[in-house]
């Protein structure tokens, strides 16, 4: 294995995405994925590719968003050149659903805060008739929206064959069933990353991309990524006609016909399972909203676990005890994609320069007496 | 497979037993027929040699009944005017109407039966 090599450990979207990133900056890869076992948020999600309300309090990461949503076309442009995987990307704009006055105003507070800070997001709040006029299936409930003519969506999981697809179209190593128990820094650089069932692989620069993993590999080199699981119920009714060309906050209509219906928000530890009364909630919610889709056939629903820090923005950091050695995580993997292969790959393989202000990123945050931290979803 | 048309083709099953208990009349895509009570509408279709029962939303490919016990949605049709109903999971009935499932379900064009007072 080439002295050079750089070893990303996670093989979900924001793991496949760096590492892509890395591959394509001309460095040699090892991508080490745990497999079917894994807590998988990336074959769980919810498949937006958003901006509307992401980086409140926080410019730098409002400004990462807005990069990384013009990074989409060309991502998917590139992995369908590459690997003839279509990843469904649409970017019509998009819609926030407000079912109360007191919801729209804390809505319109919050937008306009953002739009003042960072990048300036731009949006537009509509009332029920102005919403109507644009999405002319909601329900009498709704009391309105926002509108973001940035927002988007993809499909997720095949988002995720494809990075894998174009990570073998240029010769990365992909391992799968790669249980990562332990990273551990050489005292002459370099290190050497070690499976559960005893394998080993060693590179001169390694990258944590574990989601929930990342809080216990992190801290063995360095890093403090203090990530908790955080579950997300989802619906999927049968393939309807087309009835909805924008994805909102809670619904989407998927390329092949399937209405994607969210979300709950649960702290119930690593139980990925559904309950009854999430499921019941959002689909009462999904009626409200769209009330055609009351004769609607559900065909799955599924939990997953959201990688969460404690202000729900992501962590990238390169180790000081253990240079080379980089976390990176983040709850938003498909709306950062793009970023997470053009600007995070090249830079973790050592072949760009680190992102401006990365340090703002850094999980060291958290650790600091004078801050608080709050992560509502 | 008669693709093209509403006609019913030889059956790939036959039944004896069944055909002695045909009390329950309903209509397929136009066609009366007499089935078995207590039967589902994917077997009684298929006594009559009624397939394809749909055709797919992404490529329009012809489709029939293929677990019979409610897992592979390939037998969906429209009962009554509902769109995507499961026929192995549906017992037939005197005076139902059913119609191949083309494609994606239809769903009530948006706005319609919406009184939209607020």
């Amino acid at each position: 294995m080439p002295k050079e090599e750089v070893i990303v450990v996670g093989g979900g979207v924001v793991g496949a995405a760096i590492a892509f990133g890395v591959a394509r900056a001309g460095a040699s890869v090892t991508l080490l994925d745990q497999g079917d076992i894994a807590d998988r948020a990336s074959r769980g999600n919810f498949g937006l590719v958003w901006i509307q309300s992401k980086g409140h309090g926080f410019p730098r990461y409002a400004r990462w968003c807005r990069e990384a949503i013009d990074y989409w076309k060309p991502l998917a442009t590139e992995l369908m050149a590459l690997t003839g995987v279509d990843v469904d990307l649409r970017q019509p704009g998009g819609f926030w659903i407000g079912f109360s006055d007191a919801e729209m105003r804390a809505r319109e507070a919050m937008l306009e805060g953002l739009k003042n800070t960072g990048p300036g997001v731009p949006y537009q709040m509509l009332d029920h008739a102005e919403l109507k006029a644009r999405l002319p299936a909601i329900g009498p409930k709704v009391a309105g929206g926002s509108w973001c003519p940035l927002d988007g969506h993809v499909n997720p999981l095949k988002l995720l064959h494809a990075l894998h697809a174009g990570l073998k179209a240029l010769n990365a190593q992909v391992f799968s069933s790669v249980d990562v128990s332990e990273v551990r820094h050489r005292p002459a650089g370099g290190f050497v990353v070690k499976s559960a069932d005893g394998r080993t692989w060693s590179g001169a620069r390694v990258v944590l991309a574990a989601g929930l993993g990342n809080k216990r590999l992190a801290a063995q080199v360095g890093l403090h990524a203090p990530v908790e699981p955080n579950r997300g119920q989802v619906l999927i009714t049968e393939r309807l006609k087309p009835f909805l060309p924008y994805p909102t906050n809670k619904a989407r209509q998927t390329a092949e016909g399937t209405v994607q219906l969210g979300y709950s928000v649960e702290d119930v530890g690593f139980d990925d399972g559904t309950t009854v009364s999430a499921i019941e909630s959002i689909a009462k919610r999904a009626v409200a909203t769209f009330p055609i889709l009351s004769d609607v056939r559900l065909v799955r629903a599924w939990g997953a676990l959201r990688v969460m820090t404690p202000d729900g923005h992501p962590i990238y950091q390169e180790s000081t005890s253990c240079p080379g050695a980089f976390v990176t995580t983040s709850h938003s993997g498909v709306s950062l994609a793009g970023t997470h292969a053009y600007v995070v790959g090249p830079w973790v393989a050592g072949l760009g320069p680190a992102p401006d202000a990365i340090e703002e990123f850094a999980g060291d945050r958290y650790l600091d007496p004078s801050r608080s931290f709050s992560n509502a979803h | 497979m008669p693709t093209e048309t509403n006609g019913l083709a030889s059956p790939l099953f036959s039944s004896d037993d069944a055909e002695r208990s045909c009390s329950v009349t309903l209509q397929f895509e136009g066609q009366t027929l007499t089935v078995p009570a207590g039967a589902t509408v994917a077997a009684a279709l298929l006594l009559r040699g009624a397939a394809p029962f749909r055709t797919t939303p992404v490529t329009s490919a012809p489709r029939a009944p293929y677990c019979m016990m409610g897992v592979c949605f390939e037998c969906l049709v429209e009962v009554d005017g509902k769109p995507g109903r499961q026929a192995c999971l549906t017992t037939v009935r005197d005076g139902m109407v059913i119609r191949r499932q083309l494609g994606a379900s239809a769903l009530a064009s948006p706005g319609e039966g919406d009184t939209d007072e607020r």
